[in-house]
């Protein structure tokens, strides 16, 4: 493995090579909140259209366990954030825990997760064909459809995080990814873990506490 | 092995394998992979269209069933827009041009920008399933409830294939927004930047931040056909015209990624024709910005008619009359850069020209169809067929043609014949509007879009569309040939063959496989056309 870290192919210095692999990430980052924009704007759309049915229909919404899991994530994003300082000093070993820690609590995050969806299946809150549902009316119906896309799709950005996270936790332990000389790699996925934890700060309210 | 040896050897002769085309990170591969792959599918977006106007020779509708006209109209749209039209200036000359003329080894990401090119092809075998599949019958708008509830067709596969291609759309734009920012050579400031930089620049920054809501909207309309979701059906509280808003808000800067290319093409094309700097440099400039971002706030302008309410309609089209300012900077300063100019009558540069006539045209029957009044007359009609063919066909096509006419010399290393090249840029002018002008009466008469059974007083009209539509094909495939040709009999093209400013011009044609030999310094101004002619003169 080489001492220090070569410049790759389009780049003249490593600083520039720094400041391309940031802004992408953000970039990044930004077509993901247009993505999830998509589905706050038909959230709006049908809060306005139908206030107090969607309204009626977030009251079965276990807010306690949603805000069990918002203060996971915002402690694992914590974790991500002490991962990456560690990484910038050099401290190998302690941001490979770091990191790890906060794949954890992404891991108990989609427990939780699962848990939830169960009991909401079990309530006949869940739109599974063939199960008994609860709901009356069609507005209440689609309230909880869009929850599920809007939950699902976030769970699934979740587990790609926590993937993510994983494997470089673990390449930063072994000195695959050497620090303090590509912690690049730990700060732009940190960005990402952290975009996955804002968005779910906005879909708490918008689904279980907005009632 | 010496270093500027193996830096010299052009960047079609480093590596002749299979696997040195298909694993290549070398922006102007992969440029050349997506012309090859973009051209396969404008021949199938081609193939359709040419049903359709068979179709339309006659009122019967005797060719094909009600069914298959629709399915033909649909994968012609869906395959010209998102794999011809929305790859085709950023991808190819995009990716070939943007590191050369900004001075830079690549791109910014060129791993990324190979994965953008596997994505597309994913994304377009999927298409080419589809249409073996059967095909699909929503046109390339999948209005709903059509393709939620009534449509038969493989709505989902073809939405799945559209969802795909945006990440390649998606990568494409980062790693271009990325490369302008971060890649400049030393001197090569924003006020310099070649204007195609500029539009391209425009055109990335629409494609980060329009493309994934339609990829949401694309999840959410196959969500409610396969489980009845009811976001977008009345009766479950839903709304219909919420998928309008949505597509829309996507598909009206989409047709901004389609043409801000070419206009970035035409500035190029216009300054190297008149062999002049162009006009207003920085006016044009801003002007694609301008457009890119007035261009999200334009798309209620779909929806006059759809039942959206009054003031909303009368904002977007005061909105819409607003996107003329920036398209008329354009336009005019072109005119004041050809004035008095020694102007050019090579290939590149009649493509220019017959894009300016084609894209005012375009432009101001877009104007008459943000007016209010005159879209509910004309709204779903063959008018509006005709305006956004003017724009995207004799505009965009036409500057892809003018582009490659331009470029091709620096791309091969070989000139082709100038005569074929003006008989083509000719033919394709008058086979385009005899094509799409009669559209425009058609539709001012009332022919509506997407029925291939009418009245049979349009027949002349449609007679006349049907064979402009044959000489137009006839005139896109002249190129094919004398490009080909040129391949291995062209002259030697010579590193600026047209004389022209800008760094692309400094390599050698073809550019080494590293671009440059020693990073550029640059110290003038861009379309620094006088100072060369007091040297010529000198
Ligand atoms: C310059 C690039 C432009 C492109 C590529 C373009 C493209 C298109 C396309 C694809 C459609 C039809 C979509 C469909 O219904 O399937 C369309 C319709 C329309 N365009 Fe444009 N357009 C351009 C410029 C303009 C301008 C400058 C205006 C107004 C100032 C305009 C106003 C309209 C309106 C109002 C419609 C909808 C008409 C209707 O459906 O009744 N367009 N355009
Ligand atoms: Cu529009």
């Amino acid at each position: 493995m080489p001492e220090t870290l070569p410049v790759t192919e389009p780049y003249r210095d490593a600083r520039q090579q720094h400041e391309a692999a940031m802004m992408g990430m953000y970039i990044f980052l930004g077509s993901e909140i247009m993505l999830f924009g998509g589905i706050f704007s038909v959230a709006a759309a049908l809060r306005l259209a139908h206030s107090p049915e969607i309204i009626q229909a977030s009251h079965a919404l276990h807010f306690g366990i949603g805000g069990m899991n918002t203060a996971v994530l915002l402690t694992s994003s914590l974790f991500v954030a002490l991962g990456v300082e560690a990484g910038r000093g050099g401290k190998a070993n302690a941001a490979a825990g770091w990191v790890t820690a906060a794949a954890v609590l992404g891991l108990c995050f989609l427990a939780v997760k699962a848990y939830e969806y169960r009991l909401e299946f079990s309530e006949g809150l869940l739109p599974v064909p063939g199960v008994q549902s609860r709901y009356v009316t069609g507005v209440q119906h689609l309230f909880m459809d869009l929850y599920l896309v809007a939950t699902a799709l976030h769970a699934l950005h979740l587990t790609i995080g926590v993937v993510l996270l994983a494997t470089l936790a673990v390449q930063t332990a072994r000195g695959a990814i050497p620090v303090p000389e590509r912690a690049i790699v730990l700060i732009t996925a940190g960005l990402y873990w952290h975009l996955v934890d804002v968005v779910w700060v906005f879909l708490y309210p918008v689904f279980y506490l907005a009632r | 092995m010496s270093e500027t040896a193996t830096e010299r050897v052009s960047y079609l002769r480093a590596g002749h394998s299979l696997k040195s085309w298909l694993l290549t990170t070398d922006h102007k591969r992969i440029a050349i992979l997506y012309v090859l792959s973009i051209t396969f599918f404008f021949f199938v977006g081609a193939i359709a269209a040419a049903l359709i106007r068979l179709d339309l020779l006659t009122p019967a509708g005797d060719l094909l069933t009600n069914d298959g006209y629709n399915r033909a109209f649909t994968i012609h749209g869906v395959v010209m827009v998102w794999f011809f039209l929305i790859p085709s200036i950023p991808n190819t000359f995009g990716n070939f041009l943007l590191p050369l003329m900004i001075g830079a080894r690549d791109l910014a990401f060129p791993k990324l920008n190979l994965l953008s090119w596997y994505i597309y092809m994913i994304a377009g075998l999927f298409t080419v399933f589809v249409l073996i599949a059967g095909g699909v019958d929503t046109g390339w708008t999948f209005y709903t409830p059509l393709s939620t509830m009534y449509a038969n067709g493989n709505v989902i596969l073809a939405a799945s294939a559209v969802f795909i291609v945006g990440f390649s759309s998606i990568l494409t734009g980062l790693n271009f927004i990325v490369t302008v920012h971060k890649l400049r050579c030393p001197g090569m400031t924003w006020g310099r930047l070649p204007l195609f930089v500029w539009s391209i620049y425009a055109t990335s920054l629409v494609l980060v931040l329009a493309t994934p809501v339609l990829s949401i909207t694309l999840v959410l309309i196959s969500l409610e056909r396969l489980f009845g979701l009811g976001i977008f059906n009345p009766a479950l509280g839903g709304d219909p015209l919420l998928y309008q808003h949505l597509f829309w808000f996507y598909s009206h800067p989409a047709v901004y990624i389609m043409v801000l290319p070419a206009l970035g093409v035409i500035s190029e094309l216009v300054a190297a024709g008149a062999r002049k700097p162009i006009f207003g440099y920085q006016f044009v400039a801003a002007s694609s910005v301008a457009i890119a971002a007035l261009g999200f706030f334009v798309w209620g302008h779909h929806m006059f008619v759809s039942g959206q309410s009054a003031y909303a309609s009368a904002a977007f089209s005061f909105l819409s009359i607003a996107v003329a300012i920036p398209s008329g900077i354009k336009v005019y300063n072109w005119t004041a850069t050809l004035f008095k100019g020694h102007i050019s009558l090579d290939p590149p540069f009649l493509f220019a020209m017959a894009f300016i006539g084609l894209f005012v045209f375009g432009g101001l029957t877009g104007l008459m169809l943000a007016m209010l009044a005159i879209d509910v007359h004309v709204h779903d009609t063959y008018f509006v067929i005709a305006h956004f063919h003017y724009i995207m066909v004799g505009g965009t096509v036409s500057a892809f043609f003018g582009a490659l006419h331009y470029w091709w010399p620096k791309i091969v290393g070989r000139m082709y014949s100038i005569v074929w090249g003006r008989l083509a840029a000719i033919f394709i002018f008058l086979g385009f509007n005899l094509t799409f002008f009669p559209q425009f009466l058609l539709g001012y008469l009332g022919m509506p879009r997407r029925y291939h059974v009418y009245p049979p007083e349009f027949q002349v009209l449609n007679v006349f569309s049907s064979v402009g539509a044959t000489l137009l094909g006839a005139a896109y495939l002249m190129p094919f040939i004398y490009f080909i040709h040129s391949l291995r009999y062209g002259a030697p093209a010579g590193d600026n063959p047209w004389g022209a400013t800008g760094l692309e011009w400094t390599t050698p044609s073809p550019p080494p496989k590293h671009n440059f030999d020693s990073v550029p310094l640059v110290d003038r101004p861009p379309y620094d056309y006088e100072v060369e002619m007091e040297g010529d003169n000198a």
